[in-house]
């Protein structure tokens, strides 16, 4: 299935998740994530496989983006779920995807992401007691040595 | 004679003519021991342990150095050869296997990042700055990125001449 076809499918089913301008990411409000995940799961798209969980900054919200792809349909796709710096919670999709409990280890680790429902919510590359998020653009570290700029 | 002078202690040994016996200061015949048996640890950090292992097979062959006997236990080791990036996480971790080390013990930086950080020096946040931020003298760098295991082989060879220097032999 082509990526515009999986769009349009998604948004047949779920009328509040919208495309992104310009490319065929999805952007699902936070409260539906779980139903839309679950929905992508089983066929007719059939995504039985997490690839990656990954966030951006972008300052002023920090998005959270999931991508699918299914083994069997040769098909792919990506989900945006954008949050603000004051409410950075968002369900886990570790009880449908086992793949996702180290990724959002990850996400939570590097840019304090809190995954409501995950079952073991620690850092996972960063020493347990770090302080801080290192990937969000204003973190700061008294042992950083800023690069000269030519 | 060609051949005695590439002997590594060719010099500090006298042989006696038309004896089946040589003369030698006892701290000569322990320096003669460590240079010529240092047992390096198996622990390599990131891509200069690729070249290390490299160093270690047939090709380049370690073993010809008398350095070939990689342990992997820090008690039955004489050099650690930090091979690669040094993540803050690892910090701790290469204080005690240094610590675990017997006397004497030597310390090879190899590659840019075991001596400064490398290209991991600016802006990172997950990198620690060099074997010597640790609190752990760095006995021979060995720079390159990675260093080829010739260079590895020079170095040890470097540390091999710095054992046999040594003042105080029984360090």
């Amino acid at each position: 299935m082509r990526p515009d076809e999986i769009a349009a499918i998604i948004k047949s089913k779920f009328p509040q998740v919208k495309e992104e301008a310009g490319t065929n990411y999805i952007i699902v409000p936070k409260e539906s994530i779980l139903e839309v995940a679950q929905y992508i799961k089983n066929p007719p798209l059939g995504m039985d496989n997490l690839h990656c969980i990954t966030g951006i900054d972008r300052k002023e919200k920090i998005e959270v983006v999931y991508t699918f792809y299914s083994i069997g349909e040769h098909h792919g796709v990506t989900l945006k779920v954008n949050l603000t710096p004051e409410d950075l919670n968002v369900a886990s999709l570790s009880e449908i995807w086992k793949s996702a409990n180290w990724l959002e280890r990850e996400v939570y680790d590097l840019f304090g992401v809190i995954f409501s429902g995950h079952p073991d919510l620690r850092r996972i590359l960063n020493p347990y007691d770090w302080q801080g998020y290192p990937l969000r653009k204003n973190y700061s570290n008294p042992d950083f040595i800023a690069k000269p700029r030519m | 004679m060609a051949v005695i002078e590439k002997i590594p202690c060719s010099k500090i040994i006298e042989k006696v003519p038309g004896g089946g016996f040589f003369l030698t200061t006892s701290e000569s015949i322990l320096k003669w021991g460590k240079v010529s048996s240092l047992w390096p640890m198996t622990f390599g950090l990131a891509c200069c342990a690729i070249e290390m292992i490299a160093t270690g097979a047939p090709h380049f062959d370690i073993d010809r150095f008398g350095a070939g006997v990689f342990r992997a236990s820090p008690r039955q080791c004489d050099v650690m050869v930090v091979a690669g990036t040094i993540c803050v996480k690892m910090n701790d971790c290469i204080r005690r296997l240094y610590a675990q080390m017997p006397e004497p013990k030597y310390i090879i930086a190899m590659g840019n990042c075991a001596i400064s950080g490398g290209i991991f020096y600016y802006d990172t946040y997950s990198v620690t700055k060099g074997t010597e931020a640790l609190g752990i003298g760095v006995d021979v760098f060995i720079p390159g990125c990675p260093p080829r295991p010739e260079n590895l082989l020079f170095g040890l060879m470097k540390l091999q001449e710095k054992i046999r220097n040594e003042k105080n032999a029984a360090r």
